[in-house]
């Protein structure tokens, strides 16, 4: 099953945002090796060329490192892995109170709304 | 020179009709192009102009150094037409042997595979196969041969979806840093994904050659919703 890729953003910055979920959430645990550029485009569904932009792109952040011949790992930095969870937990916050503000609710009314669906 | 399709001032009439107006492009190896554009711009002149079956008025066309027409650049290209050729009184496995005969670049295995994963058995007449699997043997075919460019008119418009994505991975994973392919199709929002860059033809020119990535940064939106802007009817 390919990779849902579907926004209007360019391609390239939605396999990051995949790739860094797969990472948060321990598809991907530190240190592990990553799939080939061949392998991961297969994956996603998408042109081996855009794939390799994205883990360049993952390795200028540190979040990947390649061994010159044994392949790309993930880092064993936790705190990194905790950082970046931290900031995908910030985007998800915003886009949430945004939408919610759009229905018209006050920053009080959604605590106590996210607050009631907890409970249930 | 290391363009792998070089095309320079092309111009192609039909009687009063212009079907070609100056195009000029070239591509390198190892990228996946689409060739976009709406019914009538143009997509399957150039293809043809490419593959040296039809002559333009105007303009040279270069394959991996060879002018098209040339028997090394007919060698170089693997082609498949918007419709298909193939006999359909064959067997598959005839068509296959046929291929193999022909082409020095044929890949028997891949080709066997690929008849496998697609569920198609090998001892069939080709015209007892659906519509859609006919189509995919002559994908098969094509896609069997270790060509440098490889030019796919409406590869996947009769196939269903599941076998789009199939072939669609098939595509990835045969991908050659020393090949290029273009495919020309409506099927945008299944293609995208797997394009380097797209080529918008409107009434015989070029209207943007760009990288997907740029055109979704530069736009806010997908390839196909931009096509849907430019061609609006």
């Amino acid at each position: 099953m390919p990779w849902n890729l579907n926004s209007g953003s360019p391609i390239f910055v939605q396999i990051i945002e995949h790739l860094q979920i797969d990472i948060v959430s321990g598809k991907y645990k530190p240190g592990d090796k990553l799939p080939s550029v061949r392998d991961l485009a297969g994956e996603a569904g998408v042109n081996p060329n855009t794939m390799q932009k994205a883990l360049s792109d993952l390795e200028s952040t540190g979040l990947v490192h390649s061994e010159r011949t044994s392949g790309r790992f993930i880092t064993e930095d936790d705190n990194m892995i905790k950082n970046l969870r931290k900031s995908l937990v910030d985007v998800q916050i915003e886009k949430f109170f945004k939408s919610m503000e759009k229905l018209g609710f006050t920053g009080e009314e959604i605590l106590e709304l996210v607050k009631e669906y907890s409970q249930k | 020179m290391n363009n792998l399709l070089e095309i320079q001032g092309l111009s192609k009439t039909y009687g009063s009709v212009t079907a070609l107006n100056d195009v000029s492009l070239s591509i390198e190896p190892g990228h996946i192009i689409g060739l976009l554009g709406p019914n009538g711009s143009g997509k399957t002149t150039l293809i043809k102009i490419i593959c040296g079956l039809l002559q333009p008025n105007t303009g040279t066309v270069l394959v991996d150094g060879n002018l098209a027409g040339s028997a090394n650049s007919k060698a170089a290209i693997s082609y498949l037409p918007d419709k298909t050729y193939l006999d359909e009184d064959m067997k598959i496995e005839s068509i296959i042997s046929m291929f193999d005969y022909f082409y020095d670049d044929f890949d028997m295995d891949r080709a066997m595979e690929m008849l496998s994963s697609l569920n198609i058995n090998p001892k069939a007449t080709l015209k007892t196969l659906s519509k859609g699997n006919q189509e995919k043997v002559h994908l098969i075919v094509v896609m069997s041969r270790r060509a440098k460019l490889y030019i796919l008119d409406e590869p996947i418009a009769g196939v269903d979806p599941a076998a789009r994505e199939y072939i669609l991975r098939t595509i990835i994973s045969n991908y050659e840093p020393s090949a290029s392919m273009i495919i020309a199709t409506h099927l945008i929002a299944d293609v995208e994904p797997v394009l380097d860059e797209a080529i918008f033809l409107q009434n015989g020119s070029i209207k943007l050659f760009k990288p997907i990535d740029e055109i979704r940064a530069e736009n806010g939106q997908s390839v196909e919703g931009l096509f849907k802007e430019v061609y609006r009817c």
